[in-house]
């Protein structure tokens, strides 16, 4: 592990750097370029670098495999459901206007929430695809 | 001469489609084809951008106010006659003529938007490629498992010995 | 000066492009497609879509070059000679791409202001974003506002993708239960932390699983995968 110092340290600096600047482009996609798909990428970057330098051993300690398979339909059943809840708030499925007492500020709570949903499954859906990938053996032909 | 420039962005949009499309359907290796796939959405998603673009807008992320913005683009226009004339002085004079029909075209456009606002790209086609990229890798870590089974099955991913596999059945 | 740019970048996407054609190894040729991407985030920002080239830059030059690689590490990373005389494909291409050019005759103009698209629904999206929803970022509210359904669509076709990519490679990692002489039950993920002188003791609640682990993740023991050891049929020969 002697020639791995470099990138041990590095990452070890820069992946926290990683995942806040994922949640600053989620929140900030109202504001400037950005949104969900980014952000949700860009968190899974945080791990797959980890996984990188530290080995999958590792990872899945860190980040179990059921974390990500969660998040993935998590994400879909946020998204999903802010229709739901407006549909039983009386407007149409994902009439994000009914959401709160003033329809600018229920658009504004509805796309949080519906950035939410995204940021979950991009992020369950790319390190889980990853941890299929890397987790196969070599095969021999 | 205007008919060129107006079209060259899409002419070599469709030649790297087209290149994408070549490795796709003469290559034998799997992974090079799923390469070549994925080159060939990338210049799809030009494609739709270069249709979606305007000349002397921005980003479609709204500024400050309506009134500040008249100042930026007007000095959009004026920059854009200024790069023209550099770009002569650089070209020669056919690139002249096309730089100088662009800085006007964005002078004019941005005169035309000028009373009150900025003149911001199609944000529709920008939502749609979006989507577009996110479902293209989907579909790409699809393709890729396969090509990992199909290594595990045939013990190779060249498409002439997997069919003459299958055929010596 | 944009045109220079614009212009700058399509050859170097045209030569980046036909340098993946003609690469046989696939290791480099999985790079030049990490560089298309990154070059054409930059295309993409100088065409104003901004969000596009955040996008593309994180997805086809961040996560699409892991993939490929992680497949690479795989299946090998060569590419035989190709056998077969270019003629048909080459004529193929040529007249898709000159239909496609035929068709691009009719198009406004790159830029026009006042091309058919730019006026049907983007004025109202504008608008919209500023006045109804008080968002500045136009392509957010249009993506989770506007046309908020296919955003859903595309959220679930990303979920499906998994799911279809778990069926294919789930062959499942879960922690194994070894008895160790000093810790009692531990678990662990991988080979590599099984010691020559630990004892295994399966679970009792296990049916024999072992190292192997060949059941999905999901739990579900079905074997829908039938290859629970990645076995070729056996009339199938080994190239």
């Amino acid at each position: 592990m002697d020639d791995k110092v470099i990138l041990r340290v590095g990452a070890k600096i820069l992946i926290p750097f990683i995942l806040v600047f994922a949640l600053y482009v989620q929140f900030h996609g109202d504001y400037g370029p950005g949104g969900g798909f980014q952000a949700g990428v860009i968190f899974a970057a945080g791990f797959i670098l980890y996984a990188l330098v530290y080995g999958l051993g590792n990872t899945l300690r860190v980040l179990p495999p059921w974390i990500p398979y969660l998040c993935s339909a998590l994400g879909v059943l946020i998204f999903a459901g802010v229709g739901v809840v407006t549909l039983a708030l009386g407007g149409e499925y994902l009439n994000y206007d009914v959401l709160a007492h003033d329809p600018e500020h229920g658009q504004h709570y509805g796309i949080l929430l519906v950035e939410f949903g995204v940021l979950v499954t991009v992020f369950g859906v790319m390190v889980a695809t990853f941890y299929a990938f890397a987790g196969r053996g070599r095969i021999e032909s | 001469m205007s008919f060129l420039v107006g079209h060259y962005n899409y002419w070599v949009v469709i030649v790297l489609m087209m290149v994408g499309f070549y490795i796709l359907i003469s290559r034998g290796n799997l992974v090079k084809k799923l390469l070549g796939l994925s080159l060939f959405q990338t210049s799809v998603f030009i494609m739709y951008i270069s249709l979606g673009k305007i000349a002397g807008g921005t980003a479609p992320i709204l500024m400050g106010g309506h009134g500040g913005d008249d100042h930026a683009a007007e000095e959009a226009g004026g920059h854009a006659a200024e790069g023209a004339a550099q770009a002569g002085d650089l070209l020669g004079n056919a690139a002249t003529e096309v730089a100088q029909a662009a800085g006007q075209a964005a002078e004019a456009a941005s005169h035309a938007s000028g009373a009150g606002e900025v003149l911001y790209s199609n944000p529709l086609p920008h939502v749609l490629i979006l989507t577009a990229i996110v479902v293209g890798i989907a579909t790409t870590a699809v393709g890729l498992s396969l090509v990992i089974r199909i290594k595990e099955s045939y013990g190779t991913i060249e498409e002439d010995e997997i069919h003459a596999m299958d055929e010596s059945l | 000066m944009d045109f220079v740019v614009d212009a700058t970048l399509l050859v170097i996407l045209a030569v980046t492009a036909v340098t993946i054609l003609r690469v046989r190894n696939l290791f480099g040729a999985v790079m030049l497609a990490g560089i298309y991407s990154l070059v054409s985030a930059a295309l993409f920002t100088t065409l104003d879509a901004v969000d596009v080239a955040f996008t593309e830059a994180a997805v086809g030059a961040g996560i699409s070059t892991v993939l490929f690689l992680g497949t690479l590490a795989l299946v090998g990373s060569d590419e035989k000679r190709p056998q077969h005389r270019p003629i048909l494909p080459l004529l193929v291409v040529f007249i898709t791409g000159g239909a496609l050019i035929y068709g691009t005759l009719d198009l406004p103009d790159f830029g026009d202001p006042n091309a058919p698209a730019q006026l049907h629904l983007a004025p109202d999206f504008i608008e919209g974003s500023e006045e109804d929803i008080g968002i500045p970022n136009v392509v957010t509210s249009v993506l989770a506002s506007y046309r908020g359904y296919d955003t859903m669509g595309e959220t679930t076709v990303v979920f499906t993708a998994l799911v279809a990519v778990l069926l294919l490679l789930a062959r499942g990692r879960r922690p194994m239960r070894v008895w160790h002489e000093a810790r009692g039950w531990i678990s662990v993920w991988s080979d590599e932390e099984l010691d020559p002188d630990l004892r295994t003791r399966p679970r009792d609640d296990a049916e024999g699983d072992g190292p192997e682990g060949g059941g999905d993740p999901a739990g579900d023991d079905d074997a829908t995968t039938s290859t629970h050891d990645a076995s070729p049929d056996p009339e199938t020969p080994r190239g």
